[in-house]
């Protein structure tokens, strides 16, 4: 009881200081770990604004958008046409950086590069590829050896912005994938077994040899997971890394429409890595004018400076050209 | 979400007496039967939100919805058979297990052990209770996935890989796993409530079957097991609750396929963790829907399968005193 009292007085004054503006979000959990970094470092910049944020996941944040029970949403993945309809004010989309998805694998005593193309990945996660040494994954990878050990497919059982961006990816390059399975935050998998999170996957592909499975960019590398270079839309075999990605938005900046709602997986990019996309801001276009100014103001800071904040968390900062594109749609909030 | 204990039970015999009530005593009587009424109301509330939020789903999919497995959705087909029958298999496999320990460690705690030692072990049972679940899956992926993938399930598979529980390759992760840690940390509920009844079994009674030359194990088996199976049962049920609704150690481990397998090898999911699992991200309002129904068919089981039990425990009841 001795320290309920302190706690009390703390929050009282927190609350009671009537200068500092207080703007509620939440949403996807992907960028989650650079948002919380962004929130604190900009509290340097701006002592006046204090921003809440709950990574609750891409689907809730939408949810909760909609219903107006937050100041600002976030999303791995755009927002439906229906969706957007059933919004009082338009809401603008505003990409903050980009993730990609890898595919990573444990094949111990395994050193070399593991080659993968689109078809393969698809056969693979359609349970159509039982062992390591089969034909199909030998003739993308010669004078690798292979081992003998039966492939297990580890996917996420959570719906999950990363799930889609995958299923995306694999709807694009396999039209078996699409009409069998879709795209979405939650399919139903063809076989494997379902990991909780990354951090799930990630557990059962560290502790299951001949596991492959797929995690966000993030999680192979503070893990250290094995993971396989993926042939891209130009027929290179790219690894994935922060500036692959970032090429990959490069590559599809002219295809990016106006609105920024845009899929970037299989980018034509010459270098790109295929298995990537945007993470977005969603933002009414009117709110409160005391927090809907510190908004932008916040907005301008993250695709200005912000940006050099995001390659040390492993999240690949955007193309110069797009982040200056995203600013300029900062002026239409009012 | 599981009911109160059938063994505290009150016995309908007693009766409210008829002389005149003092007013504080009928204000103390108000107030509790107030705060009994606010138990009783969450309980409905939570019942009639469920129902709302999943109407929907009810109207599409009406009561096949508890016996069709496809749940897809990105085609927005759901049925939740799947996960029932993942809920049901995890938690009795798991009631299997724990319920013949437990009975092991309460008769050893209350008849068997020195004080002390009955001290020091009914301590650390109980510490098992205060573990947080997520620390179950953790130690479950990490520990006891591993162990079972490299030798338990090579083994089971070897000599008993006729029998249809233990056939396909070993995971590690799936129902045998999860069944596991559901056993563990169902054991301390259902050995304190095994040792309290076993503690309430009158000395008399024993002292009478030793005084007829009984042996200790007798004794046990005649004068304390076979007066206490009630207590026992209603130990299980409790455990039951608490396996039925357990949510995040099972998400961890069972592997999260959406499918009927014989095999306690398979991977399989139940209805706590696919809401867990979904709920987040699940976009479309008939997915959020349906999701609810699930969480109403896991409210309509855990409620089915402790109002059988309670009836069981009235006939053992019956049995016992004839």
């Amino acid at each position: 009881m001795r320290f309920v009292l302190p706690l009390i007085l703390f929050a009282l004054s927190g609350s009671a200081s009537a200068d500092v503006v207080s703007i509620n979000g939440a949403g996807a959990t992907f960028p989650y770990p650079l948002y919380s970094k962004w929130f604190s470092e900009y509290r340097k910049v701006d002592p006046g604004v204090e921003i809440n944020y709950q990574s609750i996941g891409s689907g809730g944040g939408v949810r909760q958008l909609l219903e107006k029970t937050i100041d600002f949403g976030a999303s791995d993945a755009p927002m439906k046409d229906e969706q957007l309809a059933k919004a009082a004010t338009p809401i603008y989309h505003f990409p903050t950086v980009l993730g990609a998805v890898t595919l990573a694998f444990n094949l111990p005593g395994f050193t070399g590069e593991l080659k993968l193309t689109p078809e393969l990945v698809a056969d693979l996660f359609l349970g159509k590829i039982y062992y390591w040494n089969d034909a199909k994954i030998a003739a993308v990878n010669p004078g690798v050896a292979l081992p003998d050990v039966p492939v297990m497919i580890i996917h996420r059982s959570d719906g999950s912005g990363t799930t889609a961006v995958f299923t995306d990816y694999l709807s694009k390059v396999s039209p078996e994938w699409k009409t069998k399975v879709g795209s979405g935050t939650a399919v139903k998998w063809p076989i494997g077994i379902g990991g909780k999170g990354n951090e799930g996957v990630t557990g059962f592909l560290k502790n299951s040899p001949g596991a492959i499975g797929f995690v966000e960019l993030l999680y192979a590398e503070t893990n250290h997971l094995q993971v396989a270079s993926l042939k891209n839309a130009a027929g290179n075999f790219v690894r994935p890394s922060v500036a692959a990605v970032t090429e990959a938005a490069a590559g599809a900046l002219k295809d990016i429409p106006k609105d920024f709602r845009v899929s970037i997986t299989n980018s034509s990019g010459k270098s790109a890595y295929p298995i990537a996309s945007f993470t977005y801001l969603l933002l009414y276009k009117k709110s409160a004018p005391a927090k809907s100014a510190k908004l932008k103001a916040f907005l301008g800071w993250a695709l200005g400076d912000g940006q050099k904040l995001a390659e040390s968390l492993f999240y690949a900062p955007l193309p110069a050209e797009l982040a200056a594109r995203a600013r300029a749609q900062i002026k239409e909030i009012e | 979400m599981s009911t109160a204990s059938p063994i505290t039970s009150p016995s309908p015999s007693r009766r409210p007496s008829t002389r005149p009530i003092n007013p504080g005593d009928r204000l103390f009587r108000r107030v509790l039967m107030g705060l009994s009424g606010v138990v009783v109301a969450v309980l409905a509330l939570i019942a009639i939100y469920l129902a709302k939020l999943s109407w929907p789903a009810i109207h599409e999919f009406g009561l096949g919805f508890f016996w069709t497995t496809d749940w897809d959705p990105v085609k927005e087909h759901f049925g939740a058979g799947a996960f029932i029958f993942g809920t049901l298999v995890s938690s009795f496999f798991a009631l299997a297990l724990a319920v013949p320990l437990s009975i092991a460690v309460g008769l050893f705690l209350t008849e068997l052990a020195p004080p002390r030692a009955a001290a020091v072990v009914g301590f650390m049972v109980e510490m098992l209770a205060a573990i947080p679940s997520v620390v179950y899956g953790l130690w479950g992926i990490f520990f006891l996935a591993p162990l079972l993938r490299l030798y338990v399930q090579p083994f089971l598979g070897r000599h008993f890989g006729w029998l249809f529980l233990f056939q396909g390759p070993p995971y590690g992760i799936g129902m045998l796993a999860a069944g596991l840690i559901l056993a563990i940390m169902v054991t301390p509920t259902i050995t304190a409530i095994c040792r309290e009844v076993f503690r309430a079994v009158p000395n008399t009674q024993r002292e009478a079957a030793l005084g007829l030359g009984a042996t200790k194990w007798e004794m046990i088996r005649l004068a304390v097991v076979k007066s206490s199976w009630s207590g026992v049962f209603g130990a299980g049920i409790l455990g039951l609750g608490r396996a039925l609704g357990e949510t995040m150690a099972v998400t961890m481990l069972i592997g999260n396929r959406n499918e009927i397998s014989t095999s306690l090898f398979s991977p399989g999911q139940t209805m706590a963790s696919v809401i867990a699992n979904e709920y987040a991200e699940a976009g479309s309002n008939i997915h959020v829907a349906a999701l609810a129904y699930v969480g109403l068919a896991l409210f309509v089981v855990s409620f089915a399968v402790n109002h059988l039990a309670r009836r069981i425990v009235k006939r053992l009841e019956m049995g016992g005193t004839r």
